[in-house]
């Protein structure tokens, strides 16, 4: 009888733990393959077996794919590290000082501005490409660097977590001693309740990078000038080329695996933070 | 007290500022743009003047078939993947929170990598996997005697609704789990004490008590899917895709704006879609917040 009811929770443990690692195989078999096709040419992705490491010349690929272009990869890079890493930093302080502010003050209509703020985060934003790219037009800002940073600085849901993380890591008690020492509000905020809200902040800055990185709608309608592309509509310009010429294949597999590793590093290293982030959106 | 206010204000109007440039003015440009065309005057080659037009620009997009096909694609497109998501992902939440499972955080973690891809690298490598000229994968299928063109007719739905489940399931599997891990325990224990194995407690106890997650995860994949654009945008420039450049709603918009530069016509096709977010998001809360109230 126990021996039966043993076996029965061992068959149980080997599903579940199957299901799960047949799910991860689902998961991870494109990466693999992004990782072996990179160190492959033109030839031999179009030959085969791209799943292994035959012919290995990912320092080839990586030597083409920053001289193809006079370097403008590279450029890509830097741009896209410019619009994520400013963009996410200048967001995530504009979106904490905001959900500071409807955590620790009163004011009246506040939970109808709230409310308003909420309703921005259904909002689907590619509907808002194409007028704002008319209205960038009549600003002059059309393909411009500030064309594609001023739309990602807003960040509903960055207002909504800084909110739940003012609320939770910020203790009232704190601000009033500091008011009582004779510091100002503005003072509390940046002394007092940044630092004490960070995990929160680097949450939000965590999720805008992320989602500014991954960004391919708006540049596409803002920008024609190659030097200002972010790396998604490179590689896209890229791969319109490719069918007409295999030898963009290699470029863009091998651009497209540089292109992830930060975000990958990104979220292998702050787990903690996504998922804090991810918990509050769901528990409310 | 005034001191507070003045505070709460500096601090507000950097994001309210942002929030009106560029949320709730381009939505107002896009209705006023939705209302006017433009007409060839005289000869057609003294110019062009805009002109009011009423709604025809919404006749025009409701009587144009590709639009209309757009939303019958979307339509399709939603039937498919929203219950596969919602369903795969709880899957995966209620095994990684059974208590036979191990290695947890690994699991976490792997099934979330996908979502660190961006959406556009993500359709890339798919559309490569899809390429028979390629593809181990589509290689390995024939040799298995399966023979399935992704870029087909009847593939390229199939074909698209993969690329946004490897993208999406990790990421809600993660809401949904750290929903499951915020139940209280002893409810779990006394439904166990109670003889309930732990099929019976995953569906009658633990899933009722997520419903708030499952709510949200629905609103939002609804809201994402009315925005199809990249994923079929990379399979339409696939060799001899089914997908056409105005697959979608939102590809339609970008084709009148873009392709055929009639503002007029891709600001009524913004419009419609976004009102047609608003009215599903309205339906999607109603319909799961009243299931929470009976239940």
């Amino acid at each position: 009888m126990t021996s039966r009811r043993a076996t029965h929770r061992l068959l149980s443990r080997a599903a579940v733990n199957g299901a799960l690692l047949l799910a991860v195989v689902y998961m991870l078999f494109p990466l693999v393959w992004l990782v072996t096709a990179a160190t492959k040419d033109a030839g031999g992705l179009l030959a085969g077996d791209s799943f292994s490491f035959e012919g290995f010349d990912l320092g080839g690929n990586l030597a083409r794919l920053a001289a193809h272009g006079d370097g403008v990869y590279f450029r890509w890079y830097l741009n896209s590290l410019l619009y994520a890493g400013g963009g996410a930093l200048a967001c995530a302080l504009i979106s904490v000082a905001a959900g500071y502010a409807f955590d620790k003050y009163d004011f009246p209509g506040k939970e109808k501005l709230f409310g308003m703020v909420l309703l921005g985060v259904l909002v689907p934003t590619t509907a808002l490409a194409l007028p704002m790219y008319l209205l960038a037009s009549e600003a002059g800002i059309v393909n411009t660097y500030w064309a594609v940073l001023v739309p990602v600085l807003v960040n509903p849901f960055g207002v909504y977590l800084a909110r739940v993380f003012s609320a939770g890591y910020i203790p009232d008690e704190a601000l009033e001693a500091a008011r009582i020492d004779g510091a100002g509000e503005l003072r509390a905020f940046w002394s007092i309740g940044l630092p004490m809200v960070m995990p929160g902040f680097v949450t939000v800055f965590l999720f805008q990078f992320t989602a500014i990185w991954n960004n391919f709608f708006l540049p596409l309608v803002m920008l024609s000038d190659q030097k200002l592309f972010p790396l998604s509509l490179g590689l896209y310009a890229w791969n319109s080329n490719a069918h007409a010429e295999p030898g963009f294949y290699p470029l863009v597999v091998t651009g497209s695996l540089l292109a992830v590793v930060p975000l990958v590093v990104a979220f292998v290293s702050l787990q903690r933070h996504w998922k804090a982030g991810l918990t509050a959106g769901s528990v409310k | 007290m005034k001191a507070r206010t003045r505070a709460a204000t500096v601090l507000l109007a950097p994001f309210f500022t942002l929030f009106t440039a560029v949320l709730v003015v381009p939505i107002g440009y896009a209705v006023w743009l939705s209302l006017f065309t433009e007409k060839q005057s005289g000869l057609g080659f003294g110019g062009s003047e805009t002109v009011f037009s009423g709604l025809d620009n919404y006749l025009a997009a409701l009587g144009d078939r590709a639009f209309l096909d757009g939303f019958g694609v979307l339509l399709a497109y939603c039937l498919l993947y929203i219950p596969l998501l919602l369903a795969g992902a709880l899957a995966l939440a209620l095994l990684l929170d059974s208590a036979l499972a191990r290695a947890r955080r690994f699991f976490q973690l792997a099934l979330f990598l996908p979502h660190a891809v961006p959406g556009i690298i993500a359709a890339l490598i798919w559309v490569y996997l899809y390429t028979p000229q390629l593809s181990p994968v589509v290689r390995a299928m024939e040799s298995g005697g399966i023979g399935f063109d992704f870029f087909s007719p009847s593939g390229a739905l199939p074909s698209v609704v993969n690329i946004a489940l490897w993208e999406w399931l990790g990421y809600n599997m993660v809401i949904f789990y750290a929903a499951l891990q915020a139940i209280d325990r002893s409810v779990l224990e006394a439904a166990t004490v109670d003889g309930a194995g732990s099929w019976r407690i995953a569906l009658s106890v633990k899933l009722p008590l997520i419903r708030a997650s499952l709510a949200m995860v629905a609103l939002f994949t609804v809201i994402g899917s009315l925005q199809l654009f990249t994923e079929p945008l990379i399979l339409n420039k696939g060799t001899g895709s089914a997908v056409s450049s105005t697959w979608t709603p939102n590809m339609y918009a970008y084709s009148a704006a873009f392709d055929r530069n009639d503002y007029g016509l891709a600001a009524a096709a913004s419009v419609l879609l976004a009102l047609t977010a608003a009215l599903l998001s309205f339906a999607v809360t109603r319909v799961t917040g009243r299931r929470a109230k009976t239940a």
